[in-house]
């Protein structure tokens, strides 16, 4: 294999890792946006929704196969209900956090996270837990490069969900209600806004997508555990950032460049796989303290 | 007093001490009772040991060794505010260096010391440095990511042993007294959690202490009285830093050998879970929550994993109804 | 000149705040500062104590340059200020609130607490005393155990300024001290002012919109209106100076109440 294919694989690679990043730094970006708080159990909603299409492929595979069309209703399922429990968290554990001060709320967010961990720990026994499908290994070759149609399909998902999101936001009203709502909340409030079914509802979508990512993961890789949302939040996180929090686009950018930098990066000798996360934490920290404004972000203005 | 006494209480619309812990707390205002109080105490740990048996000796070395880390945090968090998800970090940084220096390199233990508590300075000040100016949100995620890194570094270099840690840490002599059995441990960390007690409540009766609250309050109104908050923060991160490393230093050769498990996320969540559980910023409250955090999963046994889901819960729940934690507020 | 400005200009994404100001206070006077809303002089304030960075100019306080300095530094060369809405640490009492003002004139750090050293206990001493000192000079005294938050709101203004004399200054920044007080707390105020020029040596910058206060208290008055200086003088010139009544048409009537 030349380096030209093996650039290509790994470009491959990158989009397919690119697209589950910026499915769940898409939820983080969002409710950052309208209730400025980085919802800590936003990857363990990945998580929820890993098991949650793992569940629901239990339920459909008897009439629908456990092939892509089963794993669509699954992911659907999963979708529906992850997305309900986003609501319900909102309503219980960070509603009435709103006025508290920002370390309370932070803490709260991380209780939120340890709970839906430590209830997949005790229900899976901290086991890995198989997802079965009968998804097939096979593919098509362009030339060295071989693509299997799994990935493919994944891409795809990915990139349906999210140009859904990118219409949703620009043409509906709760979409364009959202973006009021993350400029000036108060302000919205004061034209007649119903503020909080516009939380609700972007709640209820940012975590339908981290859930949609996280059934396509279980299919993809084939097992779930449940302390797989952590790292992927951190990296979500890291995306968001990259791309500048708050900016929807740049969550799906910034997850994009996440992917292929970590692909490229596992390929530097130097780097390799077990340093990996280092080399993506260290990408974190350098952004935040370069540019936390990521690319697309805009800087906030602090005035006294 | 050779200080400004708090006051009892302050004037106006504060209800009179109701619940038990709040009359407990008010019976014992008094220095002098205050000071019956303390050696009470102490006399109790220096009796345990001998009644009792020693599985519970070292549970209660356990919870000691907690009391110093939560207390270490809780200057982190609870006097300035920080919220720091990477503390096991300086926990990590103080114990291997123990570790590396008298067991590859021969070095006496307590010549080591120096050295591992001026890493942990050293990883407060590189972590502290940059990360300060952030936004709370992006520290607390950045201080995870750094505890992460240090784990991994742990893990993957071979100079700290890779996956499986560092074993045959020589235990330490103090004047001739091999420092070995359980119970020599124990009283070890004794005096290591009442040294770290003493030093928090000078800390916090001090200019430093007073300039954490100010600004934690308000951080924009401190600097305009001229509160330098980067430094006050990066001090707060470098002491925090270091009785975190003491609480390492001290571990590693009670154990014998560590292993990077020791120092992950989950081990910051359960410290962390501490200070928050027995109140941010309250030292009675802290020390109470560090044994909590110890010896509940003791007694929750019979659950096995779900255990740790009821403490997850009860933080929730905690944060929710009473942020504060358990303790009751005093003012300061 | 205690405190000079020399072609400050200030802009915030293509907005100019402050344009081009020449500004000077002079040792031990009362000066105060007036103009329209959103002429710029909370801005100027924040300039001067260094929470903005002027795109361009040159500030000095007794010769020395404090433009590029942070607040911090600012506060600790000698100047002190109090805020347009108050801004006192609200869980804290109002002793405790008016020592935060020595910290910059004090040294002691951790080990010297940690240790007891009798360095930081004849400090915590002297902060104690200087505090106390500060709270009876605006007459207070009495109140320092209580909650800053339990003060009625004419008493938490005074404590605010107590918390600055505290930082020992050479001037000292008010914004808009008399808002939101009666005409009896307002005379306490000008007299408070009086005392700490002539008792403590200390000059008085201040923003205010109570013109008869402004005409009454000060010996010298700067007009800014939209970020540049109009005119500058005793209150008397300015009083019936012609731009300046210009640029305070359209304003309340209340304000032009001279």
């Amino acid at each position: 294999m030349t380096w030209y294919d093996s650039f290509l694989q790994q470009l491959v690679d990158g989009l397919v890792l690119g697209s589950f990043y910026a499915l769940v730094a898409l939820g983080y970006t969002m409710v950052f946006g309208v209730i400025k708080l980085l919802n800590f159990a936003h990857g363990d909603l990945y998580m929820t929704g890993a098991f949650a299409g793992f569940g629901g492929l239990s339920l459909v595979s008897g009439f629908l196969g456990a092939g892509w069309l089963g794993i669509f209703v699954a992911m659907l399922l999963a979708m529906l209900a992850v997305g309900c429990l986003g609501v319900v968290i909102e309503r219980v554990a960070y509603h009435p956090m709103l006025g508290a001060p920002r370390l309370s709320i932070l803490i709260t967010a991380l209780a939120v996270s340890l709970v839906l961990q430590n209830a997949a720990l005790a229900l899976t026994g901290g086991q890995y837990t198989a997802f079965r499908t009968d998804l097939g290994f096979g593919g098509f070759n362009l030339g060295n490069l071989f693509l299997s149609h799994n990935q493919i399909v994944l891409v795809a998902t990915a990139a349906v969900l999210m140009i859904a999101l990118e219409l949703f936001v620009s043409r509906t009203l709760y979409g364009r209600a959202m973006r009021a709502v993350s400029i000036d909340k108060d302000m919205c409030r004061m034209m007649g806004i119903n503020v909080s079914a516009v939380i609700a509802v972007t709640f209820f979508i940012g975590s339908g997508l981290a859930a949609a990512a996280g059934t396509m993961a279980g299919a993809y890789y084939g097992s779930i555990w449940y302390f797989m949302g952590f790292l992927i939040g951190l990296k979500a996180f890291t995306a968001a950032v990259i791309g500048g929090i708050g900016s929807i686009t740049g969550a799906m950018l910034g997850g994009l460049i996440l992917g292929l930098l970590e692909s490229f990066g596992t390929h530097i000798p130097f780097i390799g796989s077990e340093w990996k996360d280092v080399f993506t934490f260290s990408i974190l920290i350098l952004v935040l303290v370069f540019k936390p404004t990521g690319l697309l972000g805009k800087s906030e203005v602090e005035r006294m | 007093m050779d200080r400004h006494s708090p006051p009892t209480r302050p004037d106006t619309h504060e209800p009179r001490p109701r619940n038990p812990l709040q009359r407990l707390y008010a019976a014992f205002e008094s220095p002098g009772r205050r000071r019956a109080l303390h050696l009470a105490i102490i006399a109790i740990l220096i009796i345990t040991p001998w009644i009792s048996s020693q599985y519970t000796t070292v549970i209660l070395t356990n919870a000691l060794l907690y009391v110093v880390l939560c207390l270490g945090l809780n200057i982190v968090v609870g006097y300035a505010g920080l919220l720091d998800l990477g503390y096991a970090a300086f926990f990590a940084v103080g114990a291997y260096t123990i570790g590396i220096l008298t067991q590859q390199f021969g070095v006496n233990f307590w010549a080591a010391i120096p050295f591992a508590l001026m890493a942990a300075a050293l990883a407060g000040v590189i972590i502290g440095g940059p990360t300060l100016r952030l936004r709370s949100d992006y520290l607390a995620i950045v201080t995870l990511g750094f505890g992460e890194i240090v784990r991994f570094t742990a893990r993957n270099l071979e100079i700290t042993g890779g996956a499986s840690g560092l074993s045959h840490i020589p235990e330490p002599s103090l004047f001739g007294w091999h420092i070995d059995s359980s119970i020599d441990f124990y009283y070890v960390f004794v005096v290591l959690a009442v040294l770290a007690y003493i030093a928090s409540q000078r800390l916090f009766d001090s200019r430093l202490g007073r300039a954490w609250l100010y600004v934690r309050h308000d951080e924009d109104a401190a600097e305009a009285m001229g509160i330098n908050r980067v430094a006050t923060k990066l001090a707060a991160y470098v002491i925090g830093a270091i009785f975190g490393a003491i609480g390492g230093i001290f571990f590693s050769v009670n154990l014998g050998a560590i292993s990077p498990e020791s120092f992950s996320f989950q081990q910051s969540v359960l410290i962390l879970l501490a200070v928050v559980l027995g109140g941010m910023g309250k030292i009675p409250g802290v020390i109470l929550g560090a044994f909590i955090v110890v010896l509940g999963p003791e007694l929750l046994r019979d659950f096995g994993t779900l255990r740790l889901l009821i403490f997850a819960v009860l933080l929730l729940l905690i944060m929710l109804f009473r942020p504060s934690g358990i303790w009751p507020e005093k003012r300061s | 000149m205690l405190l000079q400005l020399k072609q400050v200009s200030l802009s915030f994404a293509g907005n100019t705040v402050l344009h081009d100001v020449d500004f000077g206070v002079e040792p031990g006077r009362i000066h105060s500062l007036i103009g329209p809303n959103g002429a710029g002089k909370t801005s100027m304030f924040n300039v001067i104590t260094g929470f903005y960075r002027p795109q361009q100019g040159e500030i000095t306080l007794d010769g020395e340059s404090i433009v590029k300095r942070k607040p911090h530094a600012v506060t600790r060369l000698g100047i002190a200020r109090t805020f347009q809405n108050v801004r006192l640490f609200r869980e804290m009492s109002v002793l405790e609130n008016v020592m935060a003002g020595q910290h910059c004139r004090t040294r002691s750090g951790a080990l010297a607490a940690v240790l007891r050293l009798p360095s930081q206990r004849a400090e915590e001493r002297q902060i104690l005393e200087t505090s106390l000192e500060c709270l009876d000079f605006v007459g207070l005294l009495g109140h320092q155990d209580r909650l800053a938050t339990n003060l009625a709101y004419g008493h938490q203004r005074r404590v605010e300024i107590a918390r600055a004399l505290a930082t020992q200054p050479k001037l000292l920044l008010l914004d808009e001290p008399a808002a939101g007080l009666n005409s009896g707390e307002k005379q306490a105020l000008i007299e408070l002012i009086r005392r700490i020029r002539d008792e403590r040596g200390v000059a008085v910058l201040l923003i205010e919109h109570d013109m008869s206060l402004v005409m009454n208290v000060s010996e010298r008055i700067s007009v800014l209106d939209h970020g540049s200086l109009i005119t500058e003088g005793d209150p008397h010139t300015v009083q019936n100076d012609p731009k300046v009544i210009e640029a305070y048409l359209g304003q309340d009537d209340e304000e032009l109440a001279l």
